[in-house]
């Protein structure tokens, strides 16, 4: 069984900061990250593998210090990794880019698709179904278990207040959720192998069977107009009393709000 | 992909689960009705399911002007393929300029395969939609790099200009029943999907209490209340003031709360009248799910908490001796104003 | 010469971090208080690899290095000495020695377990009466046909009772001294082979540190190690490689003290302003650091020359001797930066002052590298 996981690598936003005087994003030093919804698929990925026996290639697009995160999925257990990267790629909304990775995904061939629901950096959770889309094939969005049947796939499909069980046929393209399970740890020697042993392959532009109109920032039918900054609430009042007095004070604000 | 200079009309995808509509519907016709006014056109929702008809009149009063029911066995349940036949049929027969859908776990899945089968383009979690009326088109505005900056995007050149939102974020109008639309049955022609998924079994979760984003009232809390115990000092004020618990990431990682109960980026947006802010630090992963709260009351002993930024009243101090007074405090009061 | 880690260093690094914040640091408090050893850890550790770091993959180890090893017990020391000391005693003193010294037949029975996770190893040469001067063997090894039978008792052994293999000391000779000692494998549960109480201790309290008591033991003769008379010499190198580990141990013990210094001292204000605005604080800081760094630099320098099979004896010795009494210092001054809170056991440092002083004694007292150190300065 062949199955591709599609990672990307991120900052880590939850250690990004903003410049109080420029009210802009301190984006130095942000250590970068493989997207953690990414990490469940490729872990599901390797839990297919453990179980059934299956070659499971990694690949991501981005620029060249994304290779980290494919050694880093290397030294979990997958066997290959390929790097998409060109500078026709980039500014790629979600239609390029998935477009650009479905062409990868036909070329290398599959039986299964892990992509993780949402990007931590990008937030949009559409490159998935989106790459399904090009491809072709099924997609089960959401996934919280899977079981292996050989030419399907049972799939505890999650929705806000149930879960449905579906069965999808192979081959098809799952998005995980980063509660789908509890990724493994890389081993020491696992990263040395990364590192020193396995070799990664490069595909640029021309190694893709894909369109100009598809990829890249003109292949993209969304455009960003502007970014800015959040307006910040202001802050309110803040007081550091008593307890007696602090509670006063509560009654007083939410007499005076009506809520009381 | 449609012309651009001939689309026109604001569409909704009105999500229904077991013949019930999913309040976002109600929202998004809300905000439809707004951008749709500005462009000088109006509002469609889409309706999808099996035996759903009788459902469209209330999608008209809350302010839709046509409903396009499309109606069928193979909708019954939820699965990707037939839903994205039938809203790429109808978009290709009716041509709309905009369409929205609700970034729920049926919309987020459905929206892009939508927009890829349209060649479209497709801004998901928008917390704003305006309309650049020299252009006449949408400018969708989302959270972007974790929630840390805000992007506006625009899609000039394709059509319809799609965009999911939050539930929560959009505010539904008042429910008009004089209200009167058009209501089209259209068929979707859609093909029997027997290639691909199917649904073997349907089991709900067991639901217990009140959503939090229905709740008024929220009594919040974050890493800072310490365990599992800690959590009847707030459990008691939120029965004294009628709200409901719910906590960060941090306190339903722990164990302290169930999933449905996290505010936040990766739990819901909530936006009650009033928000209790316990022991929570105020990281914008929170921040980003409650700031839009009418009125922010924060308790924290940190004194330099983010949290003291975005709230109304900030109280410094220990919470295990507060919520308690405060608890009395209002249940005396409301005693008292019973009499 | 590159003073940086490369990156499938760094990247290992980050793992054992990563594995420390997550796994090892919510229970290290707990472990300390209640004296437990935390098989669970250990059980976690021995899935990903990091009981056989340094050993081949053709004996079930990961195929890294020295360096790597020593990142690993840094890393958790910082967060957990008792940790640290388990991975360090496991690794250096019992598969190494059977590593360097063992036959073939004894490597594919006792090494490949150690080092793939399945079983814990331990090391026993400490005596009542034999402690720096290691010679004074009471314990005795006799063979009796195809066996050997061992009498006598060990004490303050690390992981005692919970490994499953342990590097064993016995006199086979009392006439020939310290040439007389000879080196065993003997497996837990063996008949015979008994553990004293667990001792109760001022620091790692979580480590089980135990007697190993021999009665009538009876263990295979091909379970001697090398040969009859060799066994000072093996204790006394596979002690070499185990300071590297204590070295590495002592530096993440200060250095993850200094790391929950610096926090505390931006957050806690008196005057004020924080703490960290006064100079003294910075000043005793800057210190500190400056300690941490060139314990540092003396422990990657023993690691990089045994991994580069140089002599490294004395570079040991010396980042021992330097990384342990900066431990002291640095937990010391830590404490001292806290305040009254630095007292008080939920703030941690307190535990991080009597992890410490454990690291100037055992596997070598300070006392005996100046011995080494200045022995090879006067040859």
């Amino acid at each position: 069984m062949r199955i591709i996981v599609c990672v990307k690598q991120v900052p880590d936003t939850t250690e990004v900061r903003l410049d109080p005087v420029k009210g802009t994003l301190i984006r130095e030093g942000v250590p970068s990250i493989m997207n953690p919804d990414d990490k469940a698929g490729l872990e599901a990925a390797l839990r297919l593998k453990d179980s059934s026996g299956a070659e499971v290639t990694v690949i991501t697009m981005g620029p060249p210090q994304a290779a980290d995160v494919l050694r880093e999925a290397l030294a979990m257990g997958a066997d290959d990794a390929v790097l998409i990267t060109d500078r026709a790629f980039g500014g790629a909304d979600t239609w390029a880019t998935s477009c650009t990775l479905a062409a990868a995904c036909g070329r290398l061939g599959y039986d299964i698709i892990f992509t993780g629901r949402q990007a931590i950096d990008g937030d949009t959770a559409q490159v998935g179904p989106e790459m399904a889309e090009h491809l072709n094939i099924p997609n089960v969005s959401y996934a919280a278990a899977i079981e292996n049947c050989g030419d399907h796939l049972l799939v505890k499909r999650e929705f806000e207040d149930r879960y449905h069980e579906v069965k999808v046929n192979t081959p098809c393209l799952i998005t995980a959720l980063a509660e789908l399970n509890t990724p493994r740890y890389m081993t020491p020697g696992g990263i040395f192998d990364a590192y020193r042993e396995k070799e990664i392959t490069t595909w640029t532009r021309a190694d893709l069977p894909v369109e100009d109109e598809n990829i890249g920032l003109k292949g993209s039918p969304t455009k960003v107009v502007k970014s800015f900054p959040k307006t910040v609430k202001a802050a309110g009042m803040k007081i550091e009393r008593g307890v007696d007095e602090s509670v006063q004070f509560i009654m007083d604000k939410l007499k005076e709000k009506y809520i009381l | 992909m449609n012309m651009v200079k001939e689309s026109h009309g604001v569409f909704v995808f009105a999500q229904q689960v077991d013949k019930t509509i999913t309040n976002v519907s109600y929202e998004l016709i809300g905000k439809a009705k707004e951008i749709a006014g500005e462009l000088g056109t109006e509002v469609s929702a889409v309706l999808v399911g099996s035996g759903i008809k009788q459902l469209a009149q209330s999608l008209v009063e809350y302010g839709a002007d046509r409903v396009i029911v499309i109606d069928d066995e193979e909708l019954e349940t939820y699965t990707v393929e037939p839903y994205t036949q039938a809203v790429a049929a109808a978009v290709r027969k009716y041509n709309p300029e905009i369409l929205l859908m609700g970034a729920t776990a049926i919309g987020r899945d459905l929206a892009p395969r939508v927009a890829a089968r349209l060649h479209t383009g497709l801004t998901a979690d928008c917390t704003a939609l305006d309309v650049d009326k020299e252009k006449q088109e949408l400018l969708m505005t989302r959270p972007a790099f974790g929630g840390n900056l805000m992007a506006t995007i625009e899609c000039p050149d394709y059509r319809p200009q799609m965009a999911t939102v939050r539930p929560g974020v959009m505010v539904k109008r008042l429910r008009d029943k004089e209200a009167q639309g058009e209501i089209v049955l259209f068929d979707a022609g859609l093909k029997k999907n027997h290639c691909c998924v199917e649904v073997q079994n349907v089991v709900k979760h067991i639901a217990h209490k009140i959503d939090i984003q229905d709740a008024k009232i929220l009594v919040s809390g974050g890493r800072g209340v310490g365990g599992k115990e800690n959590f009847k000092y707030l459990y008691d004020l939120a029965e004294a003031v009628g709200g409901t618990v719910s906590g960060s990431r941090a306190a339903v990682d722990s164990g302290w709360l169930e999933k449905d109960e996290q505010v936040g980026q990766t739990g819901k947006t909530v936006r009650p009248g009033l928000y209790f802010a316990v022991g929570i630090s105020g990281a914008i992963q929170h921040v980003a799910g409650m700031e839009d709260s009418d009125y922010i009351i924060a308790i924290n002993k940190d004194g330099m908490a983010p949290i003291f930024n975005v709230a109304d009243v900030g109280i410094v101090g220990d919470f295990k001796k507060i919520l308690p007074e405060l608890t009395k405090a209002v249940l005396a009061e409301k005693n008292s104003q019973k009499q | 010469m590159d003073f940086t880690l490369q990156k499938e260093y760094k990247a290992a690094q980050q793992l054992f971090k990563d594995f420390a914040e997550k796994e090892v640091k919510p229970l290290a408090q707990e472990i300390d208080e209640q004296h437990r050893f935390p098989r669970e850890t250990v059980e976690k550790m021995q899935k990903f690899g990091f009981m056989g770091i340094p050993f081949p993959k053709a004996y079930g180890g990961q195929g890294c290095d020295t360096l790597t090893y020593v990142l690993c017990v840094e890393e958790l020391s910082k967060v957990c000495a008792t940790t640290g000391v388990i991975v360090s005693a496991h690794t250096s003193l019992c598969a190494d020695l059977i590593y360097k010294h063992g036959t073939e037949e004894q490597k594919q029975k006792y090494l490949a377990s150690l080092a793939s996770g399945k079983k814990l190893g331990a090391f026993g040469l400490t005596e009542p009466g034999a402690g720096t001067d290691a010679s004074g063997q009471q314990t005795k090894a006799v063979q009796d046909g195809e066996e050997y039978v061992l009498n006598g008792s060990k004490i303050f052994i690390t992981n005692a009772g919970e490994a499953d293999v342990y590097a064993v000391f016995a006199m086979t000779d009392a006439s020939e001294g310290t040439k007389g000692i000879s080196c065993f494998i003997v497996e837990k549960d063996t008949p015979g082979f008994t553990f004293g109480t667990p001792e109760k201790k001022m620091g790692i309290c979580g480590s089980a540190t135990n007697e190993l008591i021999f009665s009538d033991c009876r263990i295979p003769k091909e379970n001697l190690v090398g040969r009859e008379g060799k066994g000072f010499g093996i204790a006394m190198s596979t002690l070499d490689g185990g300071r590297i580990g204590i070295a590495a141990q002592a530096l993440g013990i200060a250095a993850g003290a200094l790391e929950r210094t610096v926090s505390y001292v931006k957050e806690r204000k008196q005057f004020g302003r924080a703490i960290a605005g006064f100079q003294n604080t910075q000043f005793t800081l800057a210190d500190m650091a400056t300690e941490v760094e060139a314990a540092r630099c003396l422990v990657y320098k023993a690691a990089t020359a045994k991994d580069a099979k140089q002599k490294f004896s004395i570079d040991a010795a010396m980042a021992k001797l330097k990384a342990s009494r900066v431990a002291e210092y640095v937990t010391d001054r830590a404490v001292q930066l806290h305040g009254g809170y630095g007292y008080i056991r939920e703030y941690e440092v307190e535990r991080m002052m009597r992890d410490a002083k454990i690291t100037e004694i055992y596997e070598g007292t300070s006392e005996v590298m100046k011995m080494v150190i200045s022995g090879s300065l006067l040859k």
